[in-house]
């Protein structure tokens, strides 16, 4: 049985930093699958046009692609050149939520993410996505400064 | 950036005002003149008292047809609350769907569109001709009318069209024409193209000029007197930056400052209501009273009750049609689901709202009352007198300042986000039916999108008289097209109804979080 680990991305450094680690997490338990997502941050109780609402549909599908192409496809593709077992999953979602809730479904061992690197007044006050990940996940996370 | 544009613009308005004073008057009144004969023959025909008596028969069409869908769907409005609760919060949507629109988001939009000046100006129009008692019937209207929106909902969703892109068009004309070719009855086309006429009346009628109206008739309050067509050209050319300019962050903000707007309201309401609160035994005793007696307002128990359904179906345009557009585009396998949800909206508008205002109103004493009768005194007008003598949502305001001497100045802040939200919702519902019957494109629907901040203007301009019969006229109209394809189509929604709680009993609907 192979363990399986839970790689957020963010299309930044920190994303790239947790990935970098997870490979070598992976590497020293002598192979595991790594599920490396991206979360489109996004609530269901956000308020809209009716027009927007009427391109929802499209839109939802444009982010997705957008993305797929430019985050998570070149990660998949650079770790399996590495011989890393990976698969790549893009999601709507609240970010620490749907790691947490794919992890669970997955029956991952453990969650990796990179630490925030948008600081602000905005984090301080509602606490920063991994902030809450830590706080209220159902596996081990690591963050990866 | 584009909000200091309009304090600047409207500013500027005020300044160029007694310039202009006496040359605009004319043009006031000359557009105010065109168009109420333009507009008479359509507003009597849909007013038109039943044989014999002063009541009209589009008020018992509705009426009869909320009672109707009530009784079919077996009291639809309270079997289903709680499970339309748990739908909104999301307890049955799939993970999966993330991203798409949530029945919370059909919800608050279709709520943006409806809750407005209806629930202000409306309600004062209500009680200042029928007395508290309207309150009664708007009541019962709203929660009648829940049972209406349920039907267009579902049916609405059922029957949408989704487009290859991506994108989705819902709305009466659609569950008209497929509908009626569904079940083999002819028609449906042609109700279609007589609902899309209305709608656009509609559109340019309770969701512009009224709209329009009403906002200036607030600035004004504030500001002093000057001409109307001058707010009408301030908020036309905001409207144009949104709907044809694409100006998409001045509709984001509006879409995300009224929501809390409509909670400051109520919020207010309560508080007032809360420091009154040894009387609202007497107000609802005189909602009451009233409600069967008139307390003496023009044609008594019936004024009182015409009053009460007109304003109600008004303010949640149960039965209208227009929801079913605003729905629409929600992401859900079972249409029906949103019909639940929409049965919410009659009942957050009308029964929550709505009361909140009357309830205000009634307390406040604003309006005048023979203390040894205990009978309202009644103006030359045929409204009952009122303290400073004001009316419509200047009542509302007035009676708000009893509670809070500077509530009138967010009243008018709130009527104003609330006008400029429900007229971006009803250009795009106008819109849909004008791509009905014209086709989509970029050049049709410019021209609609031209009209329509044309008459934000006119609106702006005209007296209040005229613009809320045409009003009331064009979404009536609407109603009477779209009830009549709900009689035939309500079996549809029972069947999908019956299947849907069986899958419930049956756990083979489930929740997702527990």
């Amino acid at each position: 049985m192979t363990a399986k680990l839970i790689v957020g991305l963010d299309g930044g450094g920190s994303g790239g930093r947790a990935v970098e680690y997870a490979k070598k997490l992976a590497k020293l338990m002598g192979g595991a699958e790594l599920i490396v997502v991206y979360v489109i941050e996004w609530s269901p109780f956000s308020f809209q046009t009716p027009e927007e609402n009427a391109e929802r549909h499209k839109r939802r599908e444009l982010e997705i692609e957008a993305a797929e192409t430019r985050v998570v496809s070149p990660a998949v593709k650079a770790l399996k050149a590495d011989g890393v077992k990976v698969r790549g999953m893009v999601k709507h979602g609240h970010v620490a939520e749907t790691l947490d809730r794919i992890a669970t479904e997955e029956k991952a061992d453990q969650i990796v993410v990179g630490r925030t690197s948008e600081a602000g007044i905005a984090n301080r006050i509602f606490g920063s996505s991994t902030a809450n990940l830590v706080m209220h996940a159902s596996v081990p996370v690591t963050v990866v400064a | 950036m584009k909000t200091r544009t309009f304090m600047a613009a409207s500013g500027l308005a005020f300044v160029a005002t007694s310039a202009v004073a006496q040359e605009a008057k004319s043009i006031d009144q000359t557009v105010n003149e065109v168009f109420a004969k333009a507009t008479g023959p359509f507003v009597n025909l849909i007013f038109a008292p039943l044989p014999g008596t002063s009541f009209p028969w589009i008020v018992l069409w509705l009426v009869v047809a909320a009672s109707i869908f009530t009784l079919y769907f077996g009291f639809i409005q309270f079997r289903a609350f709680r499970h339309s609760i748990e739908l909104v919060k999301g307890d049955y949507s799939d993970p999966n769907d993330a991203g798409e629109v949530s029945h919370f988001q059909a919800l608050a939009t279709a709520l943006s569109g409806t809750v407005g000046l209806g629930n202000i100006a409306g309600v004062a129009v209500a009680v200042g001709i029928g007395g508290p008692g309207a309150t009664f019937w708007m009541i019962l209207a709203g929660l009648l009318g829940m049972a209406s929106k349920f039907t267009e909902c579902t049916l609405g969703v059922k029957y949408r069209n989704e487009y290859p892109d991506g994108t989705v068009s819902g709305g009466p004309m659609y569950y008209m024409s497929k509908g009626f070719a569904e079940r083999n009855v002819p028609g449906g086309k042609a109700l279609a193209v007589a609902f899309s006429v209305f709608c656009i009346l509609g559109a340019l009628g309770g969701g512009n000029m009224f709209q329009a109206n009403q906002a200036h008739a607030q600035i004004s309050g504030i500001l002093g007197d000057y001409p109307g067509w001058i707010t009408g050209l301030v908020f036309a050319t905001v409207v144009f930056a949104v709907i044809v300019g694409g100006i998409k962050s001045i509709a984001r903000v509006t879409e995300k400052v009224v929501p809390f707007m409509g909670v400051l309201y109520v919020g207010t309401a309560l508080i007032i209501i809360l420091m009154n609160i040894e009387h609202i035994g007497w107000a609802f005793g005189q909602i009451f009273a009233g409600a069967f007696t008139g307390l003496g307002v023009a044609g008594g128990l019936v004024g009182a009750l015409i009053q009460g359904f007109k304003r109600a179906a008004f303010s949640n345009e149960a039965g209208v049609g227009s929801a079913a557009i605003a729905h629409s585009a929600v992401r859900t396998k079972e249409p029906i689901t949103e019909g639940f949800v929409s049965l919410l909206e009659p009942f957050i508008d009308t029964v929550v709202i709505c009361t909140m205002t009357a309830l205000v109103i009634t307390i406040s004493g604003v309006q005048i009352m023979d203390p040894e009768t205990g009978r309202f005194i009644l103006a030359d007008n045929g409204m009952i007198a009122t303290t400073g003598d004001v009316q419509g949502v200047a009542l509302t305001s007035a009676a708000f300042a009893t509670g809070f001497s500077w509530f009138p100045y967010v009243l008018a802040v709130a009527v104003i986000l609330f006008a400029f939200s429900t007229m971006i919702s009803w250009s795009y519902y106008g819109l849909k039916a004008w791509t009905y019957l014209f086709g989509e494109g970029k050049t049709t629907e410019l021209v609609f999108k031209i009209i329509f901040c044309v008459f934000v203007v006119i609106g702006a301009a005209a007296s209040l008289g005229p613009v809320i019969d045409f009003s009331d006229a064009a979404i009536f109209a609407m109603a009477v097209v779209n009830i009549t394809a709900l009689y035939f189509l309500m079996p549809i929604v029972k069947k999908e109804l019956i299947s849907y709680q069986t899958r419930l009993k049956s756990g083979e609907i489930k929740k997702f979080n527990h």
